[in-house]
């Protein structure tokens, strides 16, 4: 599903964030990045959505070349990942449900089928009484929340988490991960990025851990 | 096809929100493009009145021949028998001195003006009008009559028209001209809102790239705005035109009246009216084009 072939990663200016890394994504497995921050595991993750492009070697998802992509082929790779970002990036002038609607309106489902699409996704992240509300108005975790909702609307084969549980206490963050189980388990291929030690060993999943832009047994 | 249509409408009906949501900034954007284009649009139409005032009073080509003073009866006929031999006469008349005293006399309201000038002034004279309006044959016509034994002059009675349509074509010069600057100028204006609304909305469009937005997608509700705002500004120069000729036309008819005559300028034809939106519009749009590429092409070089 995802196979990164010796991929380096140089920003501009030098900074290596990723070095001679390889490894494999089986479709329907989840996998849990930790490391500090600054280890890559944000670049790997743009990488994955054509975020970011590889300085050298190949990142393939779905058997397609991502850093090969061209422009107008790179939306079209992207309606097949959901992504949970570290800040959120919602919309704070719409509503709950304007947000998630979002992707759909992207590939242009007519609204009534969209609109029962972000009701179904609005309920497994317990959201469906807020659906009018306010983004400001919510507290830490169900922005969060939201933000899964809008990541799962389209039903993607991959969703990709960066830092999901970031600023929420334990339990909360428990929760989250509680439910990325869930979505993994009716077969959603899971790629988790988080600092969170805990986390991490809590989950049955595969840990990979990621130092100085490389990976560590 | 369908999810194009579904995909247009919204954008539209987002565009439309965006437009309601903050109705001072679209008001003003409709005006400034409005005032931009009933400037040309105004200055167009007065040159085609003027235009159509000069084709009217063309309609008699007339010139006037007038004798030398000491021009007795052998002259005038001689005179008579070349204007029958000139297929370009369809008729003449002459104008004994005392009938054109006569009747300045009476156009002046003067009871007798012999009286006051002590002796008459004006010459014998013919009027002759031509087969033909063409301006070059006239104006040969005219030349030859010049030449001819016993004549002091000859006019052409419509030289002010012909004068007057080379100060038309002047006009129809400067209002192709302006029309094009205040067309680039209404382009800069799209382009000009359409780039602040842009980077007003920065964050939704960043969001729709990563959600698998095309560019297409993301250039349409501006392409829809830019569209728009042409449209309006184009409605709104038709109002300021139509309003500015219709009370300009109160004082035409007061004037024209004073001089028995039934006349009022014609304004903006349903057929000007339709070009002006259709090209305000597409202006519009260009205008949104531009700004929305700009700014896809600098956030695409980002990614």
């Amino acid at each position: 599903m995802i196979t990164f072939s010796q991929v380096t990663k140089r920003y501009r200016g030098g900074t290596e964030a990723l070095k001679d890394l390889s490894f494999t994504i089986e479709s329907g497995e989840m996998v849990v990045l930790t490391g500090p921050s600054g280890a890559g595991k944000t670049t790997l993750l743009k990488l994955v959505a054509a975020i970011e492009r590889p300085t050298q070697g190949s990142v393939l998802v779905h058997g397609q070349n991502v850093g090969a992509l061209t422009r107008g082929a790179v939306p079209y790779l992207r309606r097949n990942i959901g992504m949970v970002f570290q800040e959120g990036r919602l919309l704070f002038d719409r509503n709950v449900f304007e947000n998630v609607v979002l992707p759909l309106r992207i590939i242009g489902m007519p609204q009534r089928e969209a609109a029962k699409r972000v009701r179904a996704a609005l309920d497994k992240v317990g959201l469906l009484e807020k659906e009018k509300a306010r983004p400001v108005t919510l507290s830490g975790g169900e922005q969060q929340r939201l933000a899964i909702a809008r990541a799962i609307v389209n039903r993607p084969a991959i969703l990709i988490a960066d830092e999901p549980t970031g600023n929420l206490d334990p339990d909360y963050a428990q929760q989250l991960m509680d439910m990325f189980v869930a979505f993994n388990q009716v077969g959603v291929t899971l790629l988790l990025a988080t600092h969170d030690p805990n986390l991490a060993t809590h989950s049955t999943s595969r840990v990979l851990h990621l130092r100085g832009g490389a990976l560590q047994a | 096809m369908r999810n194009l249509f579904t995909q247009h409408r919204a954008a539209l009906v987002l565009t439309v929100m965006r437009m309601l949501d903050a109705p001072l900034a679209t008001l003003l954007t409709v005006f400034v493009i409005g005032i931009a284009l009933s400037l040309p649009l105004g200055l167009y139409l007065l040159v085609d009145n003027l235009g159509q005032i000069a084709a009217n009073s063309q309609g008699q080509p007339e010139i006037s021949i007038f004798l030398k003073d000491n021009a007795g009866s052998a002259v005038r006929r001689n005179l008579e028998a070349k204007l029958d031999e000139r297929a370009e006469v369809k008729e003449y008349r002459f104008v004994p001195r005392d009938e054109a005293l006569n009747e300045l006399s009476k156009n002046m309201g003067l009871s007798d003006a012999a009286a006051i000038l002590g002796k008459n002034p004006l010459p014998d004279a013919f009027v002759v009008t031509a087969q033909d309006a063409d301006p070059d044959k006239l104006d040969q016509l005219r030349q030859d009559m010049q030449a001819w034994p016993g004549v002091h002059s000859a006019k052409l009675d419509s030289e002010w028209a012909r004068r007057l349509n080379a100060f038309l074509r002047l006009g129809q010069q400067a209002v192709w001209l302006l029309a094009a600057l205040l067309g680039f100028a209404l382009a800069a204006v799209g382009f000009n809102t359409i780039r602040l609304q842009i980077l007003a909305l920065r964050d939704e469009i960043e969001v729709s790239r990563l959600l698998g937005a095309t560019d297409a997608f993301i250039r349409r509700p501006y392409l829809y705005l830019g569209m728009l705002q042409g449209l309006l500004g184009g409605l709104a120069a038709w109002l300021i035109v139509a309003s500015a000729f219709a009370l300009i036309n109160l004082r035409v008819a007061e004037i024209a009246s004073l001089y028995n005559l039934n006349y009022l300028l014609d304004s903006l034809s349903w057929r000007d009216g339709l070009a002006v939106l259709a090209s305000a519009a597409i202006l519009g749009w260009i205008g949104a084009y531009l700004a929305a590429d700009q700014h896809l092409r600098g956030a695409g070089a980002a990614h």
